[in-house]
């Protein structure tokens, strides 16, 4: 009898278009689904709405919501004005990560190694091939490096992740830019492909003078190896909440139309070079006008209330100035 | 029985026409049913190509002949760049390494098991060849990783690249330095896996063998070696090579435990200890993030380790049909 109930009631629901117990449905990147499930689960809690998420991979997020099938998708790699455009959608920041260099030598620890964009490119582009290479010395006088080539690992499968890395190497090396470029998925001169964070860091586990790149939430709760990073402003930073925070605030989103803004790179002393946003899309004019009213108070609840849960899963919240802006986004672009 | 009588006795006793054309019926109906069966494998057969060829359209038309002789696969290059060299020569290099260790290893254990083998050891062998062909390839995979990969990179591959270095040809080969990802440990566990496959189909046509025939054999004065190799194989030549077959097409579309060890580089390299990559380790790893061209791109690789499958598994019958005419049968 409950279950003829709640088929009744769902079915008054959607015929009065009040969003009640509304199941939101997205698709997209995986980057974004640890904390996606927490704040689903608190909202779930709270309003009675579910949200059904399948973390399928950014490129597959795209092309659901493109195709409506989803009311909102979730992706690493922002669309541009034009793709936007082309097919009606609204796009925001909802969340920011950061990605960190992780090696595995003998004798050296975590947040030991200082590594500048330059270096990392080279490595990465095969023209730094032995960890006792003056470019790397020259960063590192004082640790103790093997005369040892190196392992490059890389991710194997398309990811955000790499995008977000090449897109750094492609800002800081020109050599780079023409050669390989950004990409989800990208040629790479030299390594081998690992897949997911958890290959990587497992290939890394396993090689001796290995390097590679995973996101921070993973080598922090894995206690991997990382290093520090030059950044723009020509400072060392170490791989921390406060350094990713200074990066997304030296970001000038106001000034990106559609959000298109990649994290890489950023100004400031403070600021970690290599971080990441994840973007979400939405119809501007919903088929279902209900769910999406409902996805966006989902995510206003998660920008209101998430960023504990956020940063327990070691994500970084959108700072406030930019949630501001968004709001406005919302009600200028989405009807509802 | 039951059906029979059952059918007679509705029918009544004199009814005979009609008793037979229930059972007509039954035939007639289970001949449909049958046939259905058989034609929805070609059914399914070609929506499967038809469908390849679609999806993989549009690289075709922007890559043409070029994608087979091209080993750049540059996906984010600005326009994107894809060439199939890389991971056919990968497929092909794995599947000849894993066939050259699995041949003869698998013959051996299987004339072993057949021939020499005292009886109370034959079943343990059996069994445990059984359960290696049950061991699901995810599993293999992970072996690979943690166990095999970092032995054969610790211990013998650099044995092996030390010894070769100064020669010719085999200095390129085995070339260093030694990694724990590459083709050669990719095609090791490939023989591994195909093992099973060889051995279990030649210990079965092995026992096809007339004892009459190894008896007359044995008794004019042979060897266990010379009644082997002039008896036992000349007589299942076929059914070896089917086996043979068989392991080689598994090795050319494995996928899960290759994507674990081969390192996933898309690059030829002469040596067979570099990474590299096969057509289904390519797919499994990129198709989930592609589109576009991307996609399309991967869809044609694998409709071209659908053609290469399908053109093995016709030379082995070509192979076949040649050896049963001059074997005169």
């Amino acid at each position: 009898m409950n279950f003829v109930k709640a088929i009744v009631a769902a079915g008054l629901v959607a015929a009065s278009t009040s969003a009640f117990a509304a199941d939101i449905t997205g698709a997209g990147s995986t980057f974004i689904y640890p904390v996606l499930s927490k704040w689903a689960d608190a909202y779930k809690k709270e309003s009675g709405s579910g949200v059904n998420y399948q973390s399928i991979g950014s490129g597959a997020g795209i092309k659901q919501i493109q195709a409506k099938t989803v009311t909102f998708g979730a992706t690493d790699m922002p669309l541009t004005v034009a793709q936007l455009e082309k097919d009606g959608l609204s796009q925001w920041p909802t969340i920011m990560g950061a990605i960190v260099p992780v090696v595995n030598i003998e004798g050296v620890n975590a947040g030991d190694m200082v590594l500048d964009g330059d270096t990392l490119a080279k490595i990465y582009l095969g023209t730094i091939t032995k960890w006792d290479d003056p470019a790397i010395k020259k960063l590192n006088p004082k640790l103790n490096l093997p005369s040892a080539a190196i392992a490059v690992v890389h991710r194997s499968d398309g990811s955000g992740t790499t995008f977000n890395f090449s897109d750094y190497l492609s800002k800081v090396s020109a050599d780079w830019k023409s050669k390989v470029g950004e990409g989800t998925t990208v040629e790479w001169p030299v390594g081998v492909g690992a897949k997911g964070n958890e290959g990587v860091s497992g290939n890394i586990g396993q090689t001796k003078n290995a390097i590679g790149y995973v996101e921070y939430a993973y080598a922090k709760q894995n206690k991997l190896t990382y290093t520090k990073l030059v950044n723009k402003g020509g400072k060392t930073v170490e791989p921390t909440m406060e350094a990713f925070k200074a990066a997304a605030a030296n970001a000038d989103w106001a000034h990106a139309p559609g959000y298109y803004l990649i994290l890489t790179d950023q100004p400031g002393d403070k600021s970690w070079p290599i971080t990441a946003s994840t973007f979400v899309l939405m119809h501007k004019e919903p088929a279902d006008k209900a769910n999406s009213a409902e996805a966006i108070k989902f995510f206003k609840f998660a920008f209101e209330k998430g960023d504990k849960m956020a940063e327990d899963l070691d994500y970084i919240p959108m700072p406030e100035s930019v949630v501001k802006t968004i709001e406005k986004t919302w009600s200028a672009d989405i009807k509802s | 029985m039951a059906v029979q009588s059952d059918v007679m006795e509705a029918a009544g006793p004199y009814d005979r026409a009609r008793a037979l054309n229930a059972f007509k019926l039954g035939d007639v109906s289970f001949y449909w049913i049958t046939r259905v069966c058989a034609i929805s494998v070609l059914l399914i057969l070609g929506g499967i190509i038809i469908s390849l060829i679609v999806g993989a359209w549009p690289a075709i038309v922007a890559f043409g002949p070029s994608f087979l002789t091209t080993a750049r696969w540059a996906p984010s290059a600005d326009p994107p760049v894809l060439g199939a060299l890389g991971p056919l020569y990968g497929t092909m290099v794995t599947a000849v390494i894993a066939m050259i260790v699995a041949i003869p290893v698998g013959l051996g254990i299987a004339i072993f098991l057949t021939e020499l083998c005292p009886q109370w050891l034959r079943r343990p062998i059996g069994i445990a060849i059984e359960l290696l062909a049950g061991i699901p390839s995810i599993i293999y995979g992970m072996w690979g990783f943690f166990v095999l990969g970092p032995f054969l990179a610790n211990y013998f591959q650099p044995l092996v690249i030390d010894t070769f270095a100064n020669v010719p040809v085999l200095g390129t080969i085995f070339a260093g330095p030694p990694s724990y990802l590459s083709l050669f440990n990719a095609a090791l566990i490939l023989a591994i896996m195909v093992l099973p496959f060889i051995t279990a189909i030649s210990v079965d046509v092995f026992k096809t063998v007339p004892p009459v025939l190894k008896e007359a054999a044995y008794g004019v004065g042979c060897t266990t070696w010379e009644v082997v190799r002039n008896v036992v194989i000349p007589y299942t030549r076929v059914g070896v090579i089917g086996g043979i077959m068989l392991a080689l097409g598994r090795a050319l579309g494995e996928t899960m435990a290759v994507t674990f060890i081969i390192g996933n580089a898309f690059r030829i390299n002469g040596s067979v200890f570099s990474p590299g990559t096969t057509i289904s380790a390519a797919i499994a790893s990129e198709f989930a993030e592609s589109d576009g061209l991307h996609q399309s791109g991967l869809i044609l690789l694998g409709l071209l380790l659908f053609v290469l499958t399908f053109f093995v598994l016709a030379a082995a019958r070509l192979m076949l049909l040649r050896l049963e005419k001059k074997a005169g049968k």
